[in-house]
C-alpha cells in the first residue's frame, strides 16, 4: 500500500515493482499485448503513456481536490476525469504536433490511443483512493508508468524471440504471449513485500 | 432470424476476451474467484447494454464529429449509477472489485460496441448485440474465475452459494488465485478455443 507516511523513493518503487501497473495490478493489458510486436514501438509508447500520465494524475489531482471536494460532487469523478483525459490527450497531441515535430513523429500515432489506455485513469483513482498529496501524486505516477515501460519493454523484447521460436500450432499468437506475460508476472511477484511495501 | 444472430454471436464466435481480445483489464484482475468474476461480468453487460441502447437511441441527434466526448458522456454516466448501487448493496463484492468498477468507462469493449454497432443501427438490434456481448464477456469472466478458484482455492462460490468444497486435505495450487494464474489460464483457454474452432 502506498500512502503519504512513505518517504518518496518507496513510492516510486513499490509502483515501479512490488505492485506494477501491468504485470501485478492488471492495467493497460491492451496495449500491453497490442503494441509489443517491437521494441521500438513499446518504446514509443511507454514515452507517450509516462508524458500523459504524469499530466493526467497531476490535473485530476487538482480537479479533484480543488473543485469536486468543495463542492461536495465526487460522484462526478469518474465523467471528470475521463472527460478531462480525453482533452488532454488532445491538446497534447496538437502541442507536440505544433511545436516538436521530431517527437511527434515517434509517439504522435500512440497519442489517440492513450485516451482508453485504463492505466491513466486507473492511476489517477488510485492516487485519489490513496489520499497522496501532490507531490506524491507525481512521484507515484512517474513510477507507474515507469513500471509500464519496464514491462512493456521487456515483454517486447521476448516476443520478438517467441515469433521465431518453434511454438505447438494452436499456441501461436496470442496464447503464447499470455503464457510469456504469465511468467513476467512470475518474476515481478518475486518483488512483492520488497522492502515490506 | 437476424436478431438471433447479432445476439449469438457475441457469446462465442466473436466472444470479446477470447477472440476478439477486448476488456482483457477487468477480465484477469476480478477472475480470482467465480463469484467477482460473476459480479464484474452482470456490471460490464448493464452498463454495456444501457448505453448502446440510449445511443442507437440518440444516434440521428449526435453530430459525428463530437460523438467520442457524448458516447464517453453517457458511458460514465451508467458507470457511475452502477459503483454507487453496487457500493449501496454489494459492499463485499465492490470491495473486491475496487478500482476496476469506475474503469468499465474505458472498457474497450463498451465504446467499442457504441462506435462499431450502436452508432449504426437501430435500438432493437443493438440491444441485443449488446446483451450478446455482455453475456460472453460475463461467460467467460466467470469460466475464467471458476477455473483459477477451483485449483487455486480448493472452493467454488457463485451467486454467494458455496457450491465446491474440498475442504482441508486438498493441495491447491496458490499461484492460481495470484497475477501468473490469470495469464496461464486465459492463455490455455485461447489455444483451447483456437483447437475447437479450427477443427
Amino acid at each position: 500500500m502506498v500512502s503519504n507516511e512513505l518517504s518518496w523513493y518507496f513510492i516510486l518503487l513499490s509502483a515501479l515493482l512490488v505492485n506494477n501497473i501491468v504485470l501485478i495490478r492488471f492495467l493497460a493489458l491492451c496495449s500491453f499485448f497490442g503494441v509489443s510486436n517491437k521494441v521500438e514501438t513499446a518504446v514509443g509508447m511507454g514515452i507517450a503513456v509516462m508524458f500523459v500520465m504524469v499530466m493526467a494524475c497531476a490535473m485530476s489531482w487538482a480537479i479533484y481536490n480543488f473543485l469536486l471536494v468543495p463542492y461536495n460532487l465526487e460522484f462526478l469523478r469518474t465523467a471528470a476525469f475521463i472527460l478531462s483525459i480525453a482533452s488532454l490527450v488532445q491538446l497534447e497531441e496538437l502541442y507536440i504536433r505544433k511545436m516538436l515535430p521530431a517527437l511527434y513523429k515517434q509517439m504522435g500515432i500512440f497519442l489517440p490511443l492513450i485516451t482508453t489506455n485504463c492505466a491513466i485513469l486507473g492511476a489517477a483513482f488510485l492516487s485519489i483512493d490513496y489520499r497522496l498529496n501532490f507531490i506524491n501524486t507525481i512521484v507515484y505516477a512517474v513510477g507507474v508508468s515507469g513500471g509500464y515501460i519496464l514491462a512493456i519493454v521487456l515483454f517486447a523484447g521476448i516476443r520478438q524471440r517467441v515469433a521465431l521460436a518453434p511454438v505447438p500450432h494452436y499456441f501461436k499468437g496470442y496464447p503464447i504471449a499470455f503464457i510469456t506475460a504469465s511468467l513476467m508476472s512470475l518474476a515481478f511477484l518475486g518483488f512483492s513485500h520488497l522492502f515490506g511495501l | 432470424m437476424r436478431a438471433w444472430e447479432e445476439f449469438k454471436k457475441g457469446i462465442f464466435k466473436e466472444n470479446p476476451v477470447l477472440i476478439l481480445v477486448i476488456g482483457l483489464c477487468p477480465a484477469l484482475a476480478v477472475s480470482s474467484s467465480a463469484n467477482d468474476g460473476l459480479g464484474m461480468g452482470i456490471a460490464s453487460t448493464f452498463v454495456l447494454v444501457m448505453s448502446s441502447l440510449v445511443i442507437s437511441i440518440l444516434r440521428k441527434l449526435i453530430p459525428s464529429e463530437i460523438r467520442i466526448p457524448i458516447f464517453i458522456i453517457i458511458i460514465s454516466t451508467f458507470v457511475t449509477i452502477i459503483d454507487y448501487t453496487m457500493q449501496a448493496y454489494q459492499p463485499e463484492l465492490y470491495a473486491n472489485l475496487g478500482v476496476f468498477v469506475p474503469l468499465i468507462v474505458v472498457n474497450c469493449l463498451v465504446l467499442g460496441r457504441a462506435e462499431a454497432y450502436a452508432y449504426k443501427n437501430g435500438a432493437w438490434l443493438s440491444f441485443l448485440d449488446a446483451l450478446g456481448m455482455g453475456l460472453g464477456f460475463a461467460f467467460t469472466l466467470t469460466l475464467l474465475g471458476t477455473i483459477r478458484e477451483i485449483f487455486g482455492n480448493g472452493t467454488l462460490t457463485l451467486f454467494n452459494i458455496e457450491m465446491i468444497n474440498f475442504g482441508e486435505g486438498f493441495k491447491s495450487a496458490l499461484i492460481m488465485i495470484m497475477p501468473p494464474g490469470a495469464f496461464l489460464t486465459l492463455g490455455f483457454l485461447m489455444a483451447l478455443q483456437k483447437k475447437i474452432t479450427e477443427k
